[in-house]
């Protein structure tokens, strides 16, 4: 354990990251930015969260890392090592033991509670980027509440295709002020937004903090004849017959088969443990 | 109408040691059109910008007849005021299109953001506008949703000034409307720009370099060389009637074809 400082970072560079969740919490939505380290994974793999992540840990802190909601995946278990191994923390898989969850692209299914931290990784944390690609504008756009572009987005979805089209990374304005980008979680995932856990979001590449402190106002934008909706596949998990869960897609094989899962490895295998259970 | 619209007083630019523009003074009544002439180079863009907000000018004021407060300086308002102020009751008309419109986003789209700008939020009422504005400067229903990289250069002009108009502005600047267009072109944007002008009851700034624009466009106009105006007076009698040597050397510089 001795070649690495607790969680990898140096003490000064976790005291630069904490000073800007701080900052984050005290401006919720707002875009933070902070002094990024290289870390010892490519951009795009999580290194804004990871960095959340071990200014954020505790040793008493029991860590739960997702990607896409499953905990068995190549960047959930990649991460999850390089914590046990530079922090020496305890792992979890269930999000109801966990005090600290790293996701990409997901909320669990569980209700979060207030001792729990949710960090999200963000690829792209500013949501006018696509329509204005000047950050000197864009942060003058949020600095003067100017988002008739965000509208402008979803006007453009609609005309093409007849409905807001955009289902993940969908814009929100957080306590009736800033507009962020809540990283492409499903919009399927985006009520559960206001809850009780703190929310970090940390873009690695783009050099980004933002936080959302509990129970904050995160609503949805949309139009009046066209409102806000959480949508999710038509369907039931095949495995633990869930309906109220996101589910994934599954070709099982050569001839088209298809089924519906959980996206939540978790939710979905403790719901099936429970039905064992019953059964017996 | 006991006060002018706009009041522009002793506004200065300068580049350096260069003068931009200097010691210009003028007043804009509501429905009036201002015409500004002179040669490239001659201060009149530098001035439209400055009194558009789009230069901070070295001097000088620029008093607007806003609807809450009356008249005030916009280059004293905070920066918010003065972006409020020209998405609202003014418009700024471009030279190139391409710097006016949002290219990536479809006609409607772009007709339609001013409205969302100021806090439209219902789909098919924006919709229904943005249809509106496109019949008005004579682009069809039928192309709303393709973006102006599909449109010729007077189409996307004529689209352009569609999305500065939409929220009805009562002050339009426009910097070279005409330019870089060919002449039947032109002809059918002077004609829509004079009926939607007269319609709305539209004060404008127009600059150009084109004498003809001005006298179908402007009640008044002033003609500027090396950043100062030379002459200023009714369109017709400048162009009739040219007192200043410069004046009469642009107006008899004109083809006659």
């Amino acid at each position: 354990m001795s070649e690495y400082n607790f969680a990898y970072l140096d003490e000064q560079t976790k005291r630069m990251i904490r000073r800007s969740i701080l900052k984050g919490l005290a401006i919720p939505g707002y875009q933070v930015p902070f002094a990024s380290r290289e870390m010892p994974m490519p951009y795009g793999w999580g290194t804004g969260g990871v960095q959340v992540s071990a200014a954020t840990l505790t040793p008493d802190d029991t860590l739960k890392v997702i990607d896409q909601g499953a905990d068995d995946t190549t960047n959930a278990i990649s991460i999850r090592k390089f914590f046990q191994k530079t922090a020496g923390v305890n792992v979890t898989e269930k999000t109801a033991e966990a005090s600290l969850i790293q996701t990409r692209h997901r909320i669990p299914e569980v209700t979060l509670r207030e001792d729990q931290i949710l960090v999200y990784q963000v690829p792209i944390p500013e949501p006018l980027r696509f329509l204005e690609p000047s950050e000197v504008e864009t942060r003058k756009m949020h600095a003067l509440e100017e988002y008739g572009l965000m509208h402008v987005k979803l006007y453009e979805d609609i005309s093409k295709h007849g409905a807001i089209a955009t289902s993940y990374a969908y814009p929100v304005r957080v306590e009736g002020r800033y507009v962020m980008d809540p990283s492409p979680i499903p919009k399927f995932d985006n009520p559960k937004m206001e809850m009780a856990a703190v929310q970090l979001f940390g873009a690695g590449r783009e050099q980004r903090i933002y936080a959302l402190p509990p129970y904050t106002e995160v609503i949805s934008l949309d139009f009046e004849d066209y409102p806000f909706e959480a949508s999710k596949a038509d369907h039931a998990c095949d495995l633990c017959g869930a309906e109220n869960s996101y589910l994934d897609e599954v070709i099982i094989d050569d001839q088209g088969g298809r089924i519906f899962v959980c996206s939540d490895t978790d939710f979905c295998t403790s719901r099936q443990d429970q039905t064992k259970e019953e059964a017996a | 109408m006991t006060q002018p619209l706009l009041d522009v007083r002793g506004i200065a630019k300068f580049y350096g040691a260069r003068i931009g523009c200097a010691d210009v003074s003028f007043d804009l009544w509501p429905g009036e059109v201002m015409g500004i002439v002179g040669e490239s180079g001659s201060g009149k863009s530098t001035l439209l910008n400055c009194i558009a907000g789009h230069l901070e000018p070295d001097a000088g004021e620029v008093f607007f007849d806003t609807r809450v407060d009356g008249m005030k300086d916009t280059l004293l308002m905070s920066e918010p005021e003065r972006r409020i102020l020209s998405r609202t009751d003014w418009a700024f008309v471009h030279q190139n299109a391409r710097d006016g419109l949002r290219m990536i986003v479809s006609a409607g789209g772009n007709v339609g953001e001013r409205l969302m700008a100021v806090g439209a939020r219902h789909y098919g009422d924006i919709r229904a506008r943005a249809i509106d504005w496109l019949g008005r400067v004579e682009i069809s229903e039928s192309r709303i949703d393709d973006r102006p990289t599909a449109f010729s250069g007077g189409m996307q002009q004529r689209l352009q000034i569609a999305r500065n108009l939409v929220t009805g502005p009562r002050l339009v600047f426009m910097d070279e409307p005409t330019g870089g267009l060919d002449v039947s072109v032109q002809a059918r944007l002077l004609d829509l720009l004079r009926s939607l002008v007269r319609e709305m009851g539209l004060s404008a700034i127009i600059v150009t370099h084109d004498l003809a624009v001005v006298r179908l466009l402007a009640d008044r106009l002033m003609v500027m060389k090396d950043g100062r105006v030379v002459e200023a007076g009714l369109t017709d009698q400048v162009l009739d009637d040219p007192q200043h040597a410069y004046t009469q050397l642009l107006v008899s510089s004109v083809l006659q074809v």
